[in-house]
């Protein structure tokens, strides 16, 4: 990105910052941020994020909005006073419907990241230090998980289980590890190596112990980065699901299945039912993105720019 | 060279039987026996374990999993008793349609991100570059449903120049020759694809410009669209074998989206009506047939790039 450096005030090393904190160097988590925070686009995405966040977590408590009752006098209406982005078909309000649909699209991202994440990260960790057979074997598995498509699994599980805000966070998490695990274990197989370990081992350190206390918390840059890529992905199998009609029910939203019925209608010129909602799923991915690059370029030293 | 291709496709081997496991497994579980589906929904459950005990479906799941195995080596892809016809006869049916329109998007995305990527590389941080990276940022977040209605707001309805609804013969030839209808679903599915290729392409084509012997051709006085041409090019579509590898199971996804937004009666379109019928047959076999597709698919790009890449070749 063409961030613009010169501005950047110069490193303090060796001399003591005025506000009086003693801190000769900087640790690589304040560079990496003062690198994330120069990154425009980053902070673009942060911003974003945050306002998605607030949108829909804190917009209910200020914005009530009917979405309980159908009111078909009110149906597809147009933009206006009472309704800021229109009502659907049956009445409901649309921007009660995208703040609604915005919570649990970010649940159940986050929720789905999270455990692609724990559980890539144990397969890789548990690879990468023993080694050998037990290695070859977790590979393989990953391999087997990764060639299997992704959304097909999903969809599957939807229509036989049901979609609902944790059992697709289990599905999407549960299917989305591979990732997360060949990056975990390709870190550990040169941190394994470093004296630190060497000497932790020395120390009597068990294996387990290893993983949790210098293992994991060495390789935890990597895992921070594929995290946002995963909600990102997490947020768009979602919609995925939705719009084919396999999605959340009644009470929770899907902005898939929002985009869905509206997309109905293109031809009637209700464009209050598809824009905002596609522009809505079009942003809360791309905001992620945007963090998910920053926080590479930032995390990697290779890649940082100092 | 031969013992890394020989571990390579023993690897494939390993990869396969284990998709194979795990498909059984998923359908074992879910769909155990069709004698519902073949008895109805009244039948006692003395006449179900009758029918499981006649067709084997009582057996130990190694057993009945062999069995599966044995029918898949002979191209036995199940029966779908929802269509009352096999698998294997429901996915041939289509599979040359979403074959082509899979296959032009591939083509197409191909065509457009390679010189894309490389003019983005040397025009690095121009207005071109600008904008061509906001652009493929765009897409990359978008999901391939919102870029078709997109397309189709544009290209079907604001200015009626193609048609909404891809074509609906079941003959290939016709198909192919109405391009009307076929080009906003083959675009659809090539868009989406350009924006992760051409970042790509741009990336590697900036680490070929960095090395040596781009310097050694413009030192001896090579012209520049010379040192492109013979030295940058094949160099930096080297990664590029290993994307498309890489790609499939997007393209798969991307296929079963665009199929069902543009009603168009390939693979995708039949998985999703049976998951409307949750008809499991079809949907396991689709997915195992997804799943074979893209090792094969990575193995083609690993041998392929082996031949491409000397450098491999000798290690």
């Amino acid at each position: 990105m063409a961030g613009n450096h010169a501005s950047l005030p110069p490193l303090d090393v060796g001399r003591a910052p005025e506000g009086g904190e003693v801190g000769a160097v900087q640790s690589g988590w304040r560079l990496a941020l003062r690198e994330f925070s120069s990154n425009r686009l980053a902070v673009v995405g942060v911003a974003l994020l945050l306002f998605f966040v607030i949108f829909s977590f804190l917009g209910p408590l200020v914005y009530h909005a009917n979405l309980l009752q159908a009111n078909l006098i009110d149906a597809h209406d147009p933009p206006g006073a009472g309704h800021p982005v229109g009502t659907d078909i049956n009445g409901f309000d649309v921007l009660g419907q995208l703040m609604k649909g915005g919570q649990d699209a970010l649940e159940i991202g986050f929720f789905a990241a999270l455990v692609a994440i724990v559980v890539g990260a144990m397969v890789g960790a548990v690879a990468g230090l023993a080694g050998g057979i037990v290695d070859t074997v977790l590979m393989r598995i990953t391999d087997i998980f990764l060639s299997i498509p992704f959304l097909f699994v999903v969809l599957i599980l939807a229509v036989k289980f049901g979609a609902s805000v944790l059992s697709l966070s289990l599905v999407i998490g549960g299917f989305s590890w591979q990732v997360p695990a060949r990056l975990v274990r390709g870190e550990v197989l040169t941190i394994r190596e470093r004296d630190f370990v060497l000497a932790a081992r020395t120390a009597g350190s068990g294996n387990w112990r290893l993983i949790r206390r210098h293992l994991l918390p060495n390789a935890l840059g990597v895992m921070i980065v594929n995290v946002t890529f995963q909600v990102a992905d997490a947020i768009l199998a979602v919609a995925y699901v939705g719009f084919l009609g396999f999605g959340l029910h009644y009470p929770n939203i899907d902005w898939g299945d929002m985009l869905s019925d509206g997309s109905g209608y293109l031809t009637d010129g209700y464009w209050w039912l598809i824009w905002p909602v596609l522009t809505c799923i079009v942003l809360t991915v791309m905001a992620l993105n945007f963090i998910g690059d920053a926080l590479r370029d930032s995390l990697d030293v290779r890649l940082r720019r100092r | 060279m031969t013992a890394y291709l020989l571990r390579r496709l023993g690897t494939s081997i390993v990869v396969l039987i284990g998709i194979s496991i795990f498909i059984y497994l998923l359908l074992h579980a879910i769909y155990p026996s069709p004698a519902r589906d073949v008895l109805g929904l009244r039948a006692s459950s003395a006449a179900v374990d009758a029918w499981n005990k006649q067709y084997g479906y009582d057996r130990p799941v190694i057993e009945q999993y062999l069995s599966y195995m044995n029918g898949l080596i002979h191209g036995n892809l199940g029966y779908s008793y929802a269509e009352n016809q096999t698998v294997g006869s429901l996915l041939q049916e289509r599979v040359a349609r979403s074959a082509y329109l899979s296959g032009m998007a591939l083509l197409i995305a191909i065509l457009v991100a390679l010189p894309l990527g490389i003019f983005q590389a040397v025009k690095r941080n121009s207005l071109g570059d600008n904008i061509a990276t906001s652009l493929a940022f765009i897409l990359y977040s978008m999901p391939s449903f919102a870029l078709g209605l997109i397309l189709i707001q544009v290209f079907a309805l604001s200015f009626p120049l193609l048609s909404f609804e891809a074509s609906q013969s079941t003959s290939l030839p016709t198909v192919i020759a109405d391009w009307r209808a076929m080009l906003l679903p083959i675009l659809t599915l090539a868009l989406i694809q350009v924006a992760s290729f051409s970042r790509y392409m741009r990336s590697s084509s900036i680490d070929v410009l960095a090395q040596d012997y781009i310097k050694v051709a413009r030192a001896k006085g090579l012209p520049e669209r010379l040192v492109l041409m013979r030295h940058m090019v094949r160099n930096a579509s080297l990664p590029m074998i290993t994307l498309i590898g890489l790609s499939l199971p997007n393209l798969l996804a991307g296929n079963l989206v665009t199929e069902y937004l543009f009603n168009y009666q390939g693979l995708g379109l039949l998985f999703y009506d049976s998951l409307g019928k949750a008809d499991y047959p079809v949907l396991l076999a689709y997915t195992l047939v997804g799943a074979v597709f893209v090792v094969l698919g990575n193995l083609v790009a690993d041998i392929a790039l082996t031949m491409a890449d000397p450098r491999i070749r000798l290690a």
